[in-house]
């Protein structure tokens, strides 16, 4: 849609479900005292499933008092959906413990692997996209929604380097996921350029190929990047930058297809002031506002 | 080729820099047709040994800051390409480095090292350990009234609160590291480094605190941890401690709130 008009699209959930169609912030235990004092805070706000996984303790004290005020996405980094194994049920059952406790208005992972052998790598790592991959990796996100009980978005990875062994795009992989699982996209932008320029695909056209009416909630940030020996470049999807500008370029494009979308701002390493991240979240509503008008008097 | 093992080599490709980047990767040629992908696949390399070496850094700065960050980062490097975690949830990697290192042979001209970072991952440990509530201090002064349900009381000790035996100053080397901006700038001096010492670890709210337990006391709260009568515990302690103060540890557990449940009672 590239009207004004404040209807809710597929994309934006009615007040009870979902996320708020507006921007909000990776939470940092060090901007507790900042957020808690903003009297404009961000939308919502998104934590990683792992760092709440503790008993109890600061952490949980902090994130119930956040939760009293503001929706949150609850994000998972461990959970190694595209493992050879089957999701860990231990990890499933903290997860649906954290879901319980905090109600979040999504459940998000990621199109990666991350343990192996009983082994945790703590990092996200590619996957071969062809007929047994696809198999694999819809049976275990099935297994994590009727263990959850809820319907998890599905995040995009970053990716340095393709397999030999893949049939599919990673598009046309996510659409099929998508199809045959029901879960919904958590589209990463900055993912999608990473990807794009690392491969040399355009990133407009791989866009396209992707299911955009599941998309429930946008992820940007930025990104570093590294000369090859061969003079091209290489983007490594660091979350320590603000958002670089062909990514908003990119963000935007989107936003006019897909109508008022959450839309997080993630900053992982080189943790910025609380202000300069309020920042870029009030830098993606604007955007969203240039787009598809004002918010004001949108119910949240 | 299954996934099975495209996995397994890429797993172990990633922890062993002399490997060769696994078969099968594709990285579109470059723009004058070369191929980069050693650059690429160490993208991974780098996220998964940094990432895991940042992490045991950040929980770790004393001993850091003891062997200086250079030794450290190669001392965890080794520890994390030889022993990566077992759980995404990385609370628990962080228990298993104090013996890492205590068996890390060019770390044994630095004796105390390992029990400095026992404290330290004992610290993480209480952090996020379960919340509860310890019982108010009236139940305290109810308890010494009656001395025979004193001494047939159990305690369920909180949580969060933890203990261990240095057979070095390991508290004070500890000790000597907080408050400063620049942690390599503290000094040992002044500090019998060979003299034993046995530290408490607690947080009877949300605060982390680190002390000095009183000879006796870790005989005491093991017993009491065991699920043992408040006599059978001074009686440990006896047993361990020839001048024993009683009086010193019934008040530990009052000071730093380390009874959450009493059963006792309290009836004549």
């Amino acid at each position: 849609m590239s009207d004004s008009s404040h209807a809710p699209t597929a994309a934006c959930p009615p007040a009870s479900a979902g996320l708020p169609c507006r921007a909000g912030v990776g939470y940092k235990f060090q901007h507790f005292d900042e957020l808690g004092a903003d009297p404009d805070p961000p939308a919502f706000v998104e934590v990683h499933a792992e760092n709440y996984m503790g008993a109890g303790g600061v952490p949980h004290a902090q994130l119930t008092r956040i939760r009293e005020r503001l929706p949150v996405s609850l994000h998972g980094v461990g959970l190694s959906i595209g493992a050879d194994a089957t999701p860990d049920p231990a990890h499933l059952d903290r997860l649906a413990a954290l879901i319980d406790r905090y109600q979040p208005a999504e459940f998000s992972e990621h199109l990666a692997w991350s343990t192996h052998d009983g082994r945790f790598l703590n990092d996200l790592l590619p996957l071969s996209y062809d007929a047994a991959t696809l198999q694999r990796v819809c049976e275990h996100i099935d297994r994590i929604q009727a263990r959850l009980g809820v319907r998890m978005l599905l995040e995009n990875p970053s990716t340095y380097f393709e397999f030999e062994a893949s049939t599919f795009s990673e598009p046309d992989f996510i659409a099929a996921v998508v199809r045959r699982t029901g879960c919904g996209l958590l589209l990463d932008v900055n993912n999608v350029y990473v990807s794009c320029c690392n491969n040399r695909h355009d990133p407009s056209a791989y866009l396209a190929a992707l299911p955009l009416s599941a998309v429930r909630q946008i992820h940007l940030a930025g990104h570093a990047q590294e000369r090859l020996a061969d003079g091209g470049l290489l983007l490594i999807d660091n979350h320590g930058a603000p958002v670089a500008d062909p990514v908003w370029d990119l963000h935007a494009r989107t936003l006019v297809t897909i109508g008022p979308t959450a839309t997080l701002i993630e900053w992982d390493t080189d943790v910025p002031a609380y202000a300069t991240l309020r920042a870029q979240a009030r830098h993606a509503d604007r955007i969203a506002d240039g787009i598809h008008g004002s918010s004001e008097g949108m119910a949240a | 080729m299954t996934g099975a093992v495209v996995q397994h080599e890429f797993a172990t490709a990633l922890l062993m820099p002399a490997m060769r980047v696994p078969a099968g990767i594709r990285d579109g040629g470059g723009q004058d047709g070369a191929h980069d992908q050693e650059r690429r696949f160490a993208v991974h390399r780098n996220n998964v040994v940094v990432s895991l070496v940042d992490a045991l850094a950040a929980t770790f700065p004393v001993s850091q800051a003891l062997v200086g960050e250079e030794f450290f980062r190669a001392m965890a490097r080794e520890r994390v390409q030889a022993d990566p975690p077992r759980s995404p949830v990385l609370i628990e990697y962080a228990q298993g480095f104090a013996d890492f290192i205590a068996g890390f042979a060019p770390a044994a001209s630095v004796p105390y090292l390992a029990d400095v970072a026992r404290i330290e991952a004992l610290r993480v440990r209480a952090y996020h350990a379960a919340d509860a509530l310890p019982v108010p201090e009236s139940l305290y002064r109810e308890l010494v009234a009656a001395p025979e349900v004193l001494a047939a009381a159990r305690m369920t000790l909180h949580p969060a609160s933890h203990w261990l035996r240095s057979d070095h100053a390991a508290h004070s080397i500890w000790l000597a590291h907080q408050g400063l901006e620049d942690l390599a700038s503290a000094s040992l001096d002044g500090i019998d480094v060979e003299r034993a010492e046995d530290v408490l670890i607690v947080r009877p709210a949300f605060e982390v605190v680190v002390t000095t337990l009183p000879r006796g006391a870790i005989e005491f709260l093991d017993a009491l941890r065991a699920g043992q009568i408040l006599a059978a515990a001074f009686a440990a302690a006896q047993a361990a401690v020839d001048d024993l103060d009683s009086g010193a540890l019934f008040t530990l557990l009052i000071q730093h709130d380390l009874a959450v449940v009493v059963d006792a009672t309290l009836e004549p």
